[in-house]
């Protein structure tokens, strides 16, 4: 699959780039989905390095939320350690361990959707790394993580614009507006003013 | 910052002769009143009235930032330097009245971290002293790494001992004892943020050594402040003002537009903080940077310059001031 292109937007908007392999004492890729080819990519990247890159990397891969599953993939690679957990909430009680067991040196590289990517990226901020120090890659589907302003849940996967909110039951304009703290979009009600007129959803994020 | 930005008049409380090389100053303000609060690793510009030459030298503050009666900062007389440190050294005196500016911080510690690791060389080691004594009672993680010529040398080793115990690690050149960096930098846990002060060739060895190891770039911070280098006179043209000034030997492009009249931006006059960064309207020559702000490619293209520490040589240079 090709890079994804988004359009440009709002400061507050995360933008992606390619997995680049950086010198480093250890290497964790987290990936979800299509995220796996990207992790690929990386390591075809290195070269002859990559041999010895493997040695010293760990690998958690989840399936995407349309249910692509590439572990096959990933696990092909042949890294000193790579695990498959069902969901992303199932992997993060390892990230979490791998991060406090981690010393700098440490490269984190995530890959696949958006919301995988703030998951992680959120672990890998709250165990001392700044945000800007980890490599992210968009692979695969666009669907957000949104959370709604108004009552505060939040809704996963979600794929049209506007949606109903999962929670309040509230009609919801998703703004490109995010928070990395909650690695989620924002839900704005978007027939506040006039209740009931709501345009069509669109697919927006498929 | 600007020459005519506010400064504060403070008397020259206490001067301690700290070894050889080094004094200490103490500051507290004229009218009795307390010191705006300032952050560890901050600094302030001292004026000095050098017998009709007017220096500004940047020094980092060392005191405890919980102590508002006044300021203390450690000089290190500089026998090739132009003049300020010698001035500190051989004319102020207790009692003396002068003038300082409010401080400023490029050199904070980051609040992300879990953990600080601090690496100082020299007179490097007195950011360290203001933002330990800011940490420590925070409960904050960190550890200090001080490389000294000698024991003699070796400005606040006790001092340091004795406030921070084992988490001061001390090298002494002269025993040929020096920092293992390589094993240093492998064994902090994630979340760490670097910090380094002191001689050019320590930050240099400290930043390249960090990225060759993984290190991200915003975890890895450091502070050298630059002394105008002496050079060839030369005549710079002012666009904006009007005007066009002869740069002494040892003046700065700064220093000259200064004594000409000329209201320029400046924060720490040391080629690290960006505030002076000037357009270049025409260049017929070549400029010698030294600064550490412009990258390379901005450095290149010769259309900006830092008046503060940069020089140049050729037939013409025009700069939008």
């Amino acid at each position: 699959m090709t890079k994804t292109v988004f359009e440009k937007s709002i400061r507050s908007r995360p933008v992606y780039d390619e997995l680049q392999p950086r010198p480093g004492t250890a290497h964790l890729c987290v990936a979800d989905g299509e995220g796996a080819e990207a992790v690929c990519d990386l390591f075809a990247k290195a070269g002859t390095a990559a041999a010895e890159m493997l040695a010293r990397s760990h690998i958690i891969y989840v399936p995407g939320p349309t249910g692509t599953d590439l572990f096959a993939k990933v696990q092909a690679l042949g890294a000193a350690q790579c695990h498959r957990s069902p969901s992303f909430w199932a992997a993060e009680p390892r990230l979490r361990k791998v991060l406090a067991d981690a010393h700098m040196g440490l490269q984190v590289y995530l890959a696949g959707t958006e919301t995988l990517i703030g998951l992680a990226q959120r672990d890998v901020i709250e165990a001392g790394l700044p945000h800007d120090a980890v490599q992210t890659e968009h692979r695969g589907s666009l669907s957000r993580r949104v959370q709604c302003v108004h009552c505060k849940g939040i809704t996963e996967n979600v794929t049209t614009d506007p949606f109903t909110c999962s929670h309040c039951g509230l009609n919801l304009f998703v703004r490109d507006h995010y928070s990395r703290r909650l690695a989620a979009f924002q839900g704005v009600n978007i027939d506040a003013e006039d209740p009931g007129t709501v345009p069509p959803a669109v697919e927006r994020f498929k | 910052m600007s020459v005519g930005a506010p400064r504060i008049d403070v008397t020259v409380a206490e001067v301690v002769q700290v070894n050889d090389l080094i004094k200490r100053f103490r500051f507290v303000r004229t009218d009795g009143g307390p010191m705006p609060t300032f952050s560890g690793g901050a600094h302030v510009v001292v004026d000095m009235d050098d017998h009709g030459t007017r220096r500004m030298n940047p020094y980092s503050l060392m005191s405890d930032p919980g102590d508002v009666s006044g300021y203390e900062i450690s000089v290190r007389r500089d026998e090739a330097g132009r003049g300020g440190s010698l001035y500190m050294h051989r004319h102020v005196t207790p009692g003396m009245a002068m003038q300082i500016s409010y401080p400023v911080n490029l050199f904070p510690a980051d609040a992300r971290a879990k953990k600080h690791l601090f690496l100082a060389g020299g007179i490097g080691i007195t950011p360290f002293m203001s933002l330990m004594a800011q940490l420590q009672p925070m409960g904050q993680r960190f550890e200090l790494h001080y490389a000294v010529r000698s024991l003699a040398l070796g400005a606040y080793v006790d001092r340091l001992r004795d406030a921070y115990a084992e988490r001061v690690h001390i090298y002494v050149d002269e025993k040929g004892e020096a920092i293992d960096l390589k094993s240093l930098l492998s064994t902090q846990p994630l979340g760490t943020h670097l910090y380094v002060c002191g001689p050019k060739g320590m930050i240099d060895w400290v930043k390249a050594t960090a990225t060759g190891m993984g290190w991200p770039k915003n975890t890895v911070h450091s502070e050298e402040f630059l002394a105008p280098p002496v050079g060839q006179p030369f005549q710079v043209e002012l666009a904006a003002s009007g005007k066009s000034i002869k740069v002494g030997a040892a003046q700065s492009i700064l220093e000259a537009m200064e004594a000409a009249g000329v209201d320029a931006p400046y924060l720490c006059r040391g080629g690290a903080c960006g505030q002076c960064e000037t357009a270049v309207v025409r260049c017929d020559g070549h400029i010698h940077h030294h600064d550490h702000w412009l990258s390379d490619d901005e450095k290149a293209s010769q259309t900006k310059i830092m008046p503060c520490v940069s020089r140049f040589e050729g037939k013409a240079l025009v700069l939008d001031r």
